[in-house]
Order: C-alpha cells, then sequence, then structure tokens
C-alpha cells in the first residue's frame, strides 16, 4: 500500500495497465513529454515509449476518431480531454461512433475505449473548467460513465474501465485531485495523505464497474450523490445531525439501482445530489426511479440539491456550488416532510 | 462621404441549372499519359503540380498510354470489368427491389463503379477501408457475397446485422471493411487512428479512409489531415469528387480552393488528382500511395474526379436540380464502357462475350436475389427477432437493458 492523491491514483492505474497490456496506448493535448497539464502522466512517456503514450493536436474530435480506429484495429486507447468543457467537439464521435460501433456491426468490430476527462467546479474555473457533463453521456446508450470520489476508487475503477470490452467516459473531479472536499471553501485544504481512501495498492486491482458504495450508513435519509458532492454530502450529515445514509454512486451508467433502491426502502427519505445544472441532469433520472421503485416507502417529496440552471459564473463561484449549507437545508426539509 | 462600397455575399453557383444546356468547359481535363509518374518517395513539394492536374491512362482510343499505364494483366483488367459489371447489375436490382416495397431505401454507385473496385485490388488481406455508404465495390472485389449484402438490405432473418441498420450500411472486419455509419466524414479520422495504431504494433497493414466531395466540409476531414500529417500514418486519403453532395455542386465543399486534392497540400500530404472513371488510372494511382505507406513515407491524399449519374438516393430525385443530360455530357465517360473499349482493342473482348457476361452476371444477381428473399424482406417473411433490439449494445447486457427486454415480452 502507497498514499496516493487522486492524480497519482489515476496515474499509476495507467502505469499499471499500460504495464500489463501492451495494447494499451495514452495519448491527448499534453499528456507526453510534459506529462499532463494535472501531471496524470508523469512519467509514463520516459517509463512506456514515445509510441505508447503521446501528445495529441489540440483537435478533440481527432483524438476520439482516432481513438476509435486503434480500437477497431485492437488496441486499447486511454484518452484525455484535458476538461471536460471541452469534449464537445468530440460528441459526434463519441455519442455516433464509439457508443454505437457494437451495436450496429452486431460485434463486427468494438471500441474499446476509455475517455477520461477531469470535471465539476470548486476551483474559480469560471464557465469552461468547471462543467459535469455527465447526463450528456448518461443519455447515450452504449458508453459507460464513471465519477470516482477517492483515489482507492480512481485507480480500481480505472483499471476496470481500460480493461473493460466496452467505451467509458471517466470523469475525474478535478477538485478532488489533490484532497477531499467537502464545500467549506474557508478552511484549508486537506491532503489525501490524511484521509484512509488516500491509502491505495500499487499494483493491480479493480472495482467493479455499475457498483455503488455506502460510505456512510444511516438511517434517516438516503442521500445520492457521486464525485465531489459525496464529501459535501457526508459533510452536511456530520453538521446537521441527521443520520443519512450516503451512497456514493461511483458508475452513473450502468446505475447500481440495487444499493438506492434498498437504501430508500430503509429510510422513506432521499435527497440527490449532484454539481450539474438541475434541468434534465442525472439528479432526474434517479428521481424518478426512486419513485418508480420505492414510491410506497417514501414519506417526503424526493428533493435535488445542485448546480443552478445558468452557465458556471466565476465570482460568484460559492453561491454556484451546492456547498454543505445548501445541502444541509435539504436534509432537513425533507426530515420535515 | 464614405468611399467603400457595401459588401455582398457571395454565394456559388453550379454553372447550369435545369432547363439548361449541360456545361463541363470548365473541367481542365489532362490528356491521358501526360501526368508524370513520380518515386514513390518523392518530396511532397516536388509533386504540387499532381494536385491539380488529372492522372489518366485510357485515352479517347481505349489505349493505356503514359508512365501510369501497364500495370494490371489481361486477367485482372477482365476480373475488374466484371466487378463493375457486377456492381451495376447489382444496384440496378436493388433499386428495383426498393421500388417495389421490398426494402425502405437504397444508394447506387452508377458512373462511380471503378473508383472502389479498381481501388480494392490495391490493397492487400488484412488491409482496412473505412468506406462511406457509396463504395460498396470495394465488398464486390473482394468477394464478399451478395447475398449477405441483400439480407443486409432487406433487414431480413438472415441479416448479418440483425435488423439494426439502415441499408447498405454493411459491415465486414474479414473483407477489410469497417461499418458504415449514417454520420458524415466520422470515418475518415478513425481510419487515420487505425493506421497509427498499425504503426504503433510495426505492423505491415494500411488503412483506406474515404469522403465524398461534399463530406471534406465536415471538420473531421481536417481532424484526419492533421492527424495522418502529424504522425504520418499509413493511410490511403480518399476522396471522391462526384460533383454533387445530393442537391449542393462541388463548389459549395470546395469555395476557392483549385481542386480538393490541393487541401492535402497546406498538410505537406502529397496529393494526387486522378481520373475515377478510368479503371487503370484509379488502380496505378492507389497502388502507387498504398507503397508509400507500407513504406512507412506516410499519409496520401488522392481525389477521385468522377461524376454521380445517378440519383443520391432512392429518395432524391435530382432533375430538380441539375440538367437531366448532365451526365451525358461528363468529359470522362462511362468506367464500365471505357474499360470494354480497352479490352476489345488488346484483342481479350468483344461484344458478343460483353453481351454474355452481361447475362451471367444478372443471372448470379437474380440467383443470389432469390436466395436473400427466401429469409424475407423488410415487410415479408422472416425477420430479425424483437430480442435482437436488445443485444449487442454492451458486451454484457445490464440489468436495465434485460428489464426493458423483458417488458418487451422477450
Amino acid at each position: 500500500m502507497a498514499r496516493m492523491t487522486m492524480i497519482e491514483a489515476v496515474r499509476s492505474a495507467m502505469e499499471v495497465s499500460m504495464g500489463r497490456d501492451d495494447g494499451v496506448v495514452v495519448f491527448g493535448e499534453d499528456v507526453g513529454y510534459f506529462g499532463g497539464v494535472f501531471r496524470a502522466t508523469q512519467g509514463l512517456q520516459a517509463k512506456y515509449g514515445k509510441t505508447r503514450c503521446f501528445d495529441a493536436p489540440i483537435n478533440e474530435s481527432g483524438i476520439l476518431g482516432t481513438a476509435i480506429g486503434m480500437a477497431a484495429y485492437g488496441l486499447k486507447p486511454c484518452v484525455e480531454i484535458q476538461f471536460a468543457d471541452y469534449m464537445y467537439p468530440a460528441y459526434d464521435q463519441i455519442t455516433q461512433e464509439a457508443a454505437r460501433i457494437r451495436y450496429r456491426s452486431n460485434g463486427d468490430f468494438t471500441c474499446p475505449i476509455v475517455v477520461r476527462m477531469p470535471t465539476g467546479g470548486g476551483i474559480f474555473g469560471g464557465q469552461t473548467h468547471s462543467q459535469s457533463p455527465e447526463a450528456l453521456f448518461t443519455h447515450v446508450c452504449g458508453l459507460k460513465v464513471i465519477v470516482p470520489s477517492n483515489p482507492y476508487d480512481a485507480k480500481g475503477l480505472l483499471i476496470a474501465a481500460i480493461e473493460d470490452p466496452d467505451p467509458v467516459m471517466f470523469l475525474e473531479p478535478k477538485r478532488l485531485y489533490n484532497g477531499p472536499f467537502d464545500g467549506h471553501h474557508e478552511k484549508p485544504v486537506t491532503p489525501w495523505s490524511k484521509h484512509e481512501l488516500g491509502e491505495v495498492p500499487e499494483g493491480h486491482y479493480t472495482i467493479p464497474i455499475g457498483k455503488a458504495e455506502i460510505r456512510r450508513p444511516g438511517s434517516a435519509v438516503t442521500v445520492v450523490a457521486y464525485g465531489t458532492m459525496v464529501h459535501v454530502a457526508l459533510a452536511a450529515a456530520e453538521e446537521t445531525g441527521i443520520d443519512a445514509e450516503v451512497i456514493d454512486l461511483r458508475s452513473l451508467l450502468p446505475l447500481d439501482l440495487d444499493t438506492i433502491v434498498q437504501s430508500v426502502k430503509k429510510t422513506g427519505r432521499c435527497v440527490v445530489v449532484h454539481e450539474a445544472t438541475l434541468t434534465s441532469g442525472f439528479g432526474g433520472e434517479v428521481v424518478s426511479l426512486v419513485q418508480e421503485h420505492c414510491f410506497y416507502s417514501l414519506e417526503a417529496p424526493v428533493v435535488r440539491v445542485t448546480g443552478w440552471d445558468t452557465p458556471y459564473p466565476h465570482a460568484q463561484e460559492w453561491d454556484y456550488f451546492p456547498g454543505p449549507a445548501r445541502v444541509g437545508r435539504a436534509l432537513q426539509e425533507v426530515m420535515e416532510g | 462621404m464614405n468611399e467603400v462600397p457595401h459588401l455582398s455575399l457571395h454565394v456559388p453557383e453550379p454553372a447550369v441549372r435545369p432547363g439548361g444546356q449541360p456545361d463541363f468547359s470548365n473541367v481542365k481535363i489532362a490528356k491521358a499519359g501526360a501526368v508524370p509518374r513520380p518515386a514513390v518517395d518523392v518530396a511532397p513539394e516536388e509533386i504540387r503540380d499532381l494536385a491539380y492536374s488529372i492522372i489518366r491512362v485510357l485515352n479517347r482510343d481505349g489505349e493505356a498510354v503514359g508512365p501510369w499505364a501497364g500495370l494490371l494483366s489481361d486477367e485482372e483488367l477482365l476480373a475488374g470489368l466484371r466487378n463493375m459489371m457486377k456492381l451495376r447489375a447489382f444496384d440496378a436490382r436493388m433499386l428495383m427491389a426498393q421500388r417495389q416495397g421490398k426494402t425502405s431505401f437504397y444508394m447506387q454507385h452508377l458512373g462511380e463503379e471503378a473508383v472502389s473496385c479498381a481501388f480494392r485490388k490495391a490493397l492487400a488481406k488484412g488491409d482496412m477501408n473505412f468506406p462511406t455508404y457509396r463504395q460498396a465495390g470495394l465488398l464486390i472485389a473482394d468477394d464478399y457475397p451478395m447475398v449477405e449484402m441483400m439480407n443486409q438490405i432487406y433487414s431480413n432473418e438472415a441479416d448479418p446485422l440483425r435488423g439494426r441498420q439502415l441499408p447498405i450500411m454493411y459491415s465486414s472486419k474479414a473483407h477489410g471493411f469497417f461499418t458504415i455509419s449514417g454520420n458524415l466524414a466520422t470515418q475518415y479520422v478513425q481510419a487515420v487512428g487505425w493506421a497509427m495504431a498499425s504503426a504503433i504494433r510495426n505492423d505491415t497493414k494500411i488503412a483506406a479512409a474515404w469522403i465524398g466531395d461534399g463530406s471534406t466540409a465536415e471538420s473531421d476531414f481536417h481532424s484526419a489531415l492533421v492527424f495522418a500529417s502529424t504522425y504520418k500514418a499509413p493511410v490511403i486519403l480518399n476522396i471522391v469528387n462526384n460533383q454533387w453532395a445530393i442537391s449542393t455542386f462541388q463548389g459549395i465543399a470546395r469555395g476557392g480552393s483549385g481542386t480538393f486534392a490541393a487541401r492535402g497540400l497546406g498538410f505537406g500530404i502529397p496529393a494526387l488528382r486522378v481520373d475515377g472513371n478510368d479503371y487503370l488510372a484509379v488502380h496505378a494511382v492507389a497502388k502507387w500511395a498504398a507503397e508509400r505507406a507500407r513504406r512507412n513515407l506516410g499519409p496520401t491524399l488522392i481525389e477521385y474526379v468522377t461524376y454521380r449519374v445517378g440519383a443520391h438516393s432512392t429518395s432524391d430525385d435530382p432533375s430538380a436540380y441539375r440538367p437531366k443530360t448532365e451526365s451525358e455530357a461528363w468529359p470522362l465517360g462511362d468506367p464500365v464502357l471505357r474499360l470494354k473499349k480497352h479490352l476489345v482493342l488488346r484483342g481479350v473482348w468483344s461484344e458478343e462475350r460483353h453481351a454474355q457476361a452481361e447475362a451471367e452476371i444478372l443471372d448470379e444477381v437474380i440467383q443470389a436475389q432469390k436466395q436473400a428473399e427466401s429469409h424475407g424482406t423488410l415487410h415479408a417473411g422472416g425477420k430479425p427477432s424483437v430480442r435482437d433490439i436488445f443485444e449487442g449494445v454492451y458486451a454484457e447486457m445490464p440489468a436495465h437493458i434485460r428489464r426493458q427486454r423483458q417488458k418487451a415480452g422477450y
């Protein structure tokens, strides 16, 4: 075991995967010699050579398009989009190509690629360094969508994603890269070295895609969260004293519906939280499934705490980011309901 | 006082519209044999002229002339003629099948048969094409069974794609034919990635990308050229310029660029322009580009100058936007008739043998059609299972799709 930040865990996952399978190639903007703007690929080119880890032109559809072609050949590309906010030029390749190749060719061709992209806000990233576009992927049949919340999961899930036979969108909350963040921006950041999930095995292990994890068992209300919001939800539970059960989804697609349903049937209440905007966000899907499967167990309306339906602002960062105070108020609201 | 004139928007127009006299006087056509054949390791900047000329082998009299001639044997040329005739007969039957309601949709290759049929013969087993919807000659020339193509077109119980795909969106890994997508240009950059993978693996296989004149305006065309250029990918970047993108004449996509081939020059990619209706020229140029790719010399861009004689698809009526007789005025003629003439001149073919071959091929196509129809057509007979809707979205069916399949009753 070693102490790792989320960045180091992500890097370790690629390093381990490249060592086990010489078909794994890593490329993207600045990921080669420089090792990535977040240092996620540092040292990979030096260790595995320029044809296994290399810099790409600034062209997201080109990165995805070539990755799809490589996967059709038989490689396992793990590519990086520098910020999730810049995946849009690649959206055609992701949704109409990567997601559909197995289906439309009846398995004649497949697309085992991983697309890593730093996501989420809380870093004064403004409009194009803060977005959470996961709902634009979960609506696409044929994709898998993962958002880890800690170093241990990030490594195990990324290795699983690289080994998965289908395309995986791997969204890394950049606010969590160096330490857990519960929304208390006024407090100093604690590093992952002080967190139990910063303990990461150095070798190979996987975490199954499609399995959620209960981060805090509780009996009063179920909080469904992922990414940075897991830590915010945990803080809100402690601060309100409400005995919330906090579920970290980890995989959004496929979704671990059983864990959610089991929990809500027990608590009778549910709050769904995400950084992404409200309308048609992934929370809408969770709420819909909860009412469909837990209707007779519910004792209050299901509540969503999310980013506002606006572009992500700069100056008003902490009035936009759904912090522990807002989540706490929602917990109190459903307990009264 | 403002002396600056008001601006006006330039919108290109084809020379002639319906009712007008077809006019191709603006198409500059080099004489057969006039364009030199450079060494495959030539520096791209030394052959910039080739992006503005047209490489041609067959002259007006049907003779094969010049430095690009002499690569194919009688047998290979006869096989080429047969493949083009087969594709044409296949198209005609499937067009009719669509009109008879046996399928929903079809797109023919009329006038463009030489491009895909001749190109396929320049590739080796294991090479991979990333085709558009108008290169079925790649399958025909590789002896992919016509019955399988028809099963796909009919979406019947034997459809290799289980009824999931629109007709003609074939897929065959074994025949080096990547799954066709409805989204234009996406495959162009995927081909570059496949070629990069072959280079990463130190393999000997090469890739071929395909795009039409209209789709070169898509951003993935640019993406493909950037990546191919940067990594010197072993890929042949084909542009089939058939003058038309549905109703839009090629000038809308080409803009002020002299030719489509010339677009390669800015990327440092050697670019050739070839008579797309000349089987010998298409094959010679493709072979040149394939050799360059195989020798790790990098990508080549090829523009095939041809003409879309048929409608864009069975949902299109070209008389609404171009003169009805325009294809007859097309100066590069008909690829089948030109190769036929050449073979007659060579003394290995005749009118009688041609008529006989036509009859044989028609019979072959009809037999295949009967066989395919025994497995059903779109609205009659055997069809894929409803279960097939849900299979293959992922390698393993996730719980939510299984629940939906059960809800559908399967």
